[in-house]
Formats: C-alpha cells, structure tokens, sequence
C-alpha cells in the first residue's frame, strides 16, 4: 500500500502538528459584524441580493430559533457557545459569487491547489486527474466558483451555488427546500436556515444519469467565522448521482462553528450517492482549538425504488454531532450508511444514522466503524424505526469499534422501534483492540508501530472504504494514517 | 551467521531458557527438537523481540551484531524472519496488500526504493505458484479463515518475498497433512542457500525427512544439551527424550 509510505513521509514533513491542511491564506474579506441578530439576517439576505420570500424565510426561522435550546442528550462535553462572538458572514473580498475561473482570484486558487482539489477544468479535461468530477468550491460563507457546469448543462443537470439557485431557480427552491429538513426540526438547522450563506445545489433531471462525480469541498479561512453551508440534490425520477464533499480548515486555538443542512430527494427509482470526507481541524494535541461540527443531513427516499446512500469518513473536528439519515417513504426504498469515524487526541464524534421505514418492503443498511485513539471518545448512535405501514421493512446493521490505547472509549447506543410485526432487523456489534499478537506479527515483518497500526485499521474499515468512490478510497487511507499518527508508541 | 551466547530468559519470575548457546554459520540448517514446553517457541520468540520476556544475560549477534536491542521492525529488517508457529489473523488485510506492506517497510528501512507494482506482482506470482497459492488466497484477508496448511504455507511465501538471511521455523510442520508438508518442506528447500542460514523447531523427526538439517541440537529444559548431526533426529524417534531429562 504505497498510501502507508507516502502518508508517513508526508506527516513527518508535518512535524509538530499533524494536520496538513493547517494554513491560512492571505485575502481580503468582507465580513459581517460579530453575532447574530435580525439585522444579521437581513444583512446577508441583502449580501446575497435575495428575493423578499427566501428573506422571509430566514426570518421565520430565526425567530423559532430564539425560542429553542441546544440540545444535550449526545455524550459530548464542550463549552456553552457563545453566538455573539462569531462572524456570520465572511467572503473573499474580490468574490460576490461564482464566476469563471479566470476571475478567481489567484490567492484562492493556490489554495485549493495547495488542498489538492482540481479546480482547473483543463487538467482534468488534459486526464492529468484521471477520472472527471465537477467541483463547487466554497470559501467561508461563498461560492468561488462550480467547474464543468457547461458541459453538466448539456443533459439539462443544474450544478451551481445555492445563493445562485435561490435568484435562478426559485420554484425548486421554494418546492424542495425545507421540505426534508424542516425548518424548526433541530437548534442547529433552524439556525441554519437563518443565516445559510453558500453551498451546493444539484438537480438531476428526469431519466438522466449523472456523467461525472459532482463534488463540493468547503473550506473555512476566516478567524472566528461560523461556515453555515446549505446543500440541496434533487434527483428526478429514474436518474442516479454521485456526489462527494470535502472539508478542511487551517489550524486556530479558537473552536469555530461549523452548523450545515444537506437535504437529499430521490424521487421514484432515482438513486443517491453521496460521500462525505470530513477533515476539519481537529484541535491541537492538547485539545486546543478546533472545529465543532453540526451536522443535520436527511434524504428522503420519496418515490418508490428509490435508494439514497451515505458514505461518511469522519477524521476531523475536536466535536462531531452528526447523524446522516434515510426517510424511506416510497415503497421498495432502500438506504445505507456507511461510516468509518476516526477519533484521536481530545476529539469527540456523536454519530450514527437513523432509517425511518415508511413504505411497505422497505430495506435499509448499516455498516459503521468506529476507531478511537489517544484520549477520545467515539460514539455510534443509531435508530432503526418501522411505521405501522413499513410492513416487510429490513434493516441490518453491523457496527465495530477499534480501541487503540486504553484511555480512549467507543460506546454503541442502538434505538429501535417497530410499530408492525412484519420486520426484520438485525443487529450485530463487536468492540475489539489491535492486539499485541497482531503488532507483533506485522513487526516481525518489518513495519515499524505506526505503519503497523495503519494497516490493522485500513483492513478494519474495508468494507466501507470499498463504498468510496475509486478517487477518494486513496485519499482516505492516506487521511486514516495522517490521523492516527502519534496513537501509539 | 547467527549466534547466541549464554541466553537466560525469565517470564514472569520462572526462568524458561537457562543459558542457550548455538551457533549456525551461513548456509547452514539445523535443527532444534524437545518437547513441548521446553522453551523452543521462548527462544524464536526472544530472538525475534516479543515483549513480555526479561532477558536476564546473554547475547543474540546476526553477522556480529547484537540485535537484542533492536525493534522487531529493525531486526526484520536485518534480515531476521521468524515464521510461526500460530501465524495471526489480519482481518480486512489480502494477503498481496500486506506482502506489499512489509516488503516496502523493508526497503525504506533499508534505504532502498519502492517496488514498482508491476515487478511486485511477477515476484509474487512466481513465489505463489512455487507454494501452489492461487490468485484467490492471495486476495483473502491474511490468515482470516486459512486452513493450517495455508496459513504455513502463505509464511513460506512471505519469507520467500522478504529475503531473510536468518529463517527461523518454529513448528511449522504443525497441523500440516502430508500433502501440505511437502509442498511447505520443498518451499522450504528452494529457498536453502548458500548465504541463508536456517534453523528448524520442532518436536517430531518427521519433518527433518524433508528438510534435512546439517546440524541437529537436542533442546531440554531450557537448554541444548546434545547436538549431533541429522542421525540424531532419528535416535531421538526411537528412543524419545526421556533420557535427556535428568540433564535439568
Ligand atoms: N507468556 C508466558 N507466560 C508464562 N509462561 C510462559 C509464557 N510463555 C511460555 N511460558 C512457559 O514457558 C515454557 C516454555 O514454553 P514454550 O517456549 O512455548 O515451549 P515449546 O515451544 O518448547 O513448547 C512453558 O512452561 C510455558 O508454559
Ligand atoms: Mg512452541
């Protein structure tokens, strides 16, 4: 696995701190003033030069969030946010939205370069990155640009900014957006929807198969800003899309907030796949700084036969509070999650998915694993539900935890509700350590610790790597062995 | 060349190898026989760095090196391949990808360049056939589900690719039918060589029939206490080890 080789001398170049993506880069912002308020609303309603409704929208759902609380039944521990004391608002100064790429101001695309993220359509066109993925890149709270939206265009798909489809397209806006989330469904969604600033939309037209992967990769620069991204796929009837999204952040002693909404619709036989590799920063070894990360993603399987599917690596963030779900409401639905979440440090990850079977025959599927290193703790947290009328649903799941160490912990906290007699659910769990048979053996064959460590965990979380798009399975065990550097020994 | 000198060995206050001292020069395969629980897997265990044992004297040189203060990584690396005698199960790892793993963490200890996947694979394939390992084990997670027979067998192959110059055999004809112990015992002997020194563990004379050692050395009680050459091993068959046990 040359991953291992390569990821070693890369991480020991790193030396001190382990995350690579720790820089910061030198540009011009336009920022809101700290905290949140009605006016905040309306300033970045204004910003964006939205309609009267989608203002309207945000300040429904800003006052809800005003009466609600945070809620505190994940096992995480972290101090009370104080929402005054972040920007919600920070843009590239040059950048007001989407433009060519010619337009993109160098500094920016130097750093998604430097992130390895291929933003120029003609080196991917060259076949210098093999396989073609589209990409919207998202710099704090904007867009900076969408690759391949032309040729994309040609089959009628829409791959563009949010910001841009509110002004664009308002009928599928209004039609679809908050109709899986809903606007009042949690604390961090309903603040989501006030002060969204960017993200992605993606809309798949009738019978269409998506020609290339679509991508999304978000990055926060600014100090002290909250990344609110916002991301909407549509997929029409008979149709399938495969969707990736990235994330890093440079390295900061403060926490910075980071609150998305990802609402997914497959209509009947449509299937969604989306992938997430998630590598905000996550503190320092102290536990110092960091990103907290909270998550609402939802797809909703509406027609029937039609499948969405979650891939999720989750190595970064000092918290994750995230639970990708599947509402399987067409008859003959099907869901999965897969998830491989890696813990180190003082990290802490609450996560798990929720299957909510809806429609008769539904079935759904759970593979998660869980790797916690160092003074972490890491936990899955599942519901499996069946309505009165899911009659035949089926729903295996299968989650593992890894412990590396011993002042670390993995916990598996399973919910199920089946309101029918028709159902199957199956559930399997294990907890295991790496034994000292297991380093032994690979040492005698001459890895060192640490190589040894990363190649027990990437055969761990194999078959959830295999569920990664072909680009992003090397990535992600190189991301696997970046973050467990410094678990042993 | 390998030698140990005067080896004492504790485990949690009992003293198992109470002063072992064999020397097998290049090229060289001998043989340790004793009975079960007489320290022969301690001795492997040791010279190769398994924690847990207290090395209370003694010295292990390969090539004049003391390499009781190496990592087990290090000592690999030097050339030291200790194949067992329960090889361990690496879940979710295929057998190519680790072969690949630990001949690349060789080479970069030693400096040396990575393989190029192309030249990997034709060295695999042909060790592999050699071993009568088809393509399909090769890509079944390491030991996870093997039969005895296969488990010894994807050992050899690793030693065959990891071109160790000191091989030690602990019990590999353990759990071995004799279809499997000659295909293991001709792997064995295709890898004898005049720069490779070899030193076999084990308590029946039978595998001897097919690796035929040079030296044989009668371990008891934490010690050699006879060595002959390979007649030895078939006076031990007939006459079996109880006369060696008053030497405690
Ligand atoms: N980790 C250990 N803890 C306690 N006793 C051990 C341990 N390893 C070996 N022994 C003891 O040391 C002796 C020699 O064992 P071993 O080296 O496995 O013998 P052999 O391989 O010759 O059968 C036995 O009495 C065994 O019980
Ligand atoms: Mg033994």
């Amino acid at each position: 696995m040359p991953a291992i080789k390569e990821t070693i001398d890369q991480v020991k170049e790193i030396d001190l701190e382990k995350y690579k993506y720790g820089f910061e880069t030198e540009i011009e912002s336009d920022k809101a003033p700290k905290g949140l308020s009605e006016d905040i609303v309306r300033f970045i309603s204004a910003k964006k030069d939205e309609p009267e409704w989608m203002l309207q929208w945000r300040l429904d759902a800003y006052k809800r969030w005003l009466t609600m609380k945070e809620p505190d039944w994940a096992k995480l521990d972290y101090p009370k946010i104080d929402f005054n004391d972040i920007y919600f608002y920070a843009a590239p100064k040059s950048t007001s939205g989407p433009k060519s790429l010619d337009e993109v101001d160098p500094e920016l695309l130097e750093t998604y370069k430097k992130l390895g993220i291929p933003l120029s359509e003609h080196a991917v066109l060259a076949g210098v990155e093999g396989a073609k993925i589209a990409v919207d890149a998202v710099f704090d709270s904007v867009s900076v640009v969408t690759t391949f939206r032309e040729e994309l265009a040609k089959d009628g798909i829409i791959f563009c900014s949010i910001s841009e489809a509110i002004k664009e397209h308002p009928e599928l806006i209004k039609k679809y957006l908050g109709s899986v989330v809903p606007v009042t469904d949690n604390y961090y969604s309903t603040l989501n929807c006030a002060v969204f600033t960017d993200g992605s939309f993606v809309y798949i037209p009738k019978g269409v198969r998506c020609p290339m992967e679509l991508s999304t990769y978000f990055r926060i620069n600014e100090k002290n800003t909250g990344q609110f991204e916002r991301t909407l796929i549509i997929a029409e009837e008979d149709t399938y899309v495969s969707y990736l999204e990235g994330c890093t952040a440079p390295m900061r002693d403060e926490n910075q907030l980071h609150a998305a909404v990802v609402e997914l619709v497959a209509l009947e036989n449509a299937e969604i796949k989306y992938s997430t590799v998630q590598n905000w920063y996550p503190g320092n070894k102290e536990g110092v700084g960091g990103i907290y990360n909270f998550v609402t993603k939802r797809g909703d399987c509406r027609g029937d036969n039609s499948k969405i599917s979650w891939t999720q690596v989750e190595t970064g963030s000092a918290i994750t509070w995230k639970y990708p779900s599947c509402i399987l409401r067409g008859d003959g639905s099907r869901g999965e999650f897969y998830s491989i979440a890696i813990s180190n440090g003082y990290q802490q990850i609450d996560s798990g998915t929720k299957m909510i079977h809806l429609g008769k025959n539904t079935s759904s599927k759970v593979i998660a694993k869980g790797i916690a290193a160092g003074f972490s703790d890491n936990t899955y947290r599942g519901l499996i539900s069946a309505h009165k009328k899911a009659k035949g649903a089926r729903n295996f799941t299968q989650c593992d935890s890894l412990l590396i160490g011993d002042k670390c912990g993995a916990h598996t906290i399973p919910y199920i509700e089946a309101k029918n007699s028709s159902v199957v659910f199956e559930h399997e769990a294990t907890t295991s350590k790496i034994s000292d048979d297991q380093m032994f053996y690979c040492q005698q064959r001459g890895l060192n610790e640490e190589e040894a460590v990363a190649l027990i965990v990437n055969g761990f979380v194999r078959d959830v790597l295999q569920h990664l798009p072909m680009e992003f399975m090397v990535e992600t065990q190189k991301l696997i062995n970046i973050s467990l550097e410094g678990s042993v020994g | 060349m390998l030698e140990i000198k005067d080896l004492h060995v504790r485990v949690e206050d009992k003293e198992i190898l109470k002063g072992v001292n064999l020397t097998i020069p290049k090229g060289e395969v001998h043989a340790i026989m004793g009975r079960n629980g007489s320290g022969k897997s301690t001795l492997s265990y040791v010279m190769a760095g398994k924690e847990g044992y207290e090395i209370t004297k003694g010295e292990v040189l390969l090539d004049g090196k003391n390499i009781l203060d190496l990592d087990p990584n290090e000592r690999a690396s030097a050339g030291l391949f200790l194949a067992f005698q329960y090889p361990i199960e690496i879940p979710g790892v295929a057998t190519m990808t680790f072969l690949k793993a630990a001949m690349n963490a060789q080479r970069k200890a030693r400096g040396e360049d990575e393989l190029l996947t192309p030249d990997f694979m034709r060295e695999v394939k042909a060790a592999a056939k050699l071993l009568e390992i088809d393509n399909s084990m090769l890509k079944r997670p390491l030991n996870v589900g093997f039969s005895g027979g296969e488990k010894k067998r994807a050992e050899i192959l690793q030693m065959a690719l990891l071109k160790p110059k000191m091989c030690v055999f602990d019990e590999t004809d353990s759990g071995l039918d004799i279809d499997a112990l000659r295909i293991v015992s001709e792997g064995v002997n295709a890898l004898r060589d005049e720069n490779r020194s070899m030193l076999v563990i084990t308590h029946y004379q039978r595998l001897l029939n097919y690796i035929v050692p040079d030296v044989v050395h009668v371990f008891s009680n934490g010690k050699i206490v006879k060595s002959g050459d390979k007649s030895l091993a078939l006076e031990l068959e007939e006459k079996g080890y109880a006369q060696y046990d008053e030497s405690a």
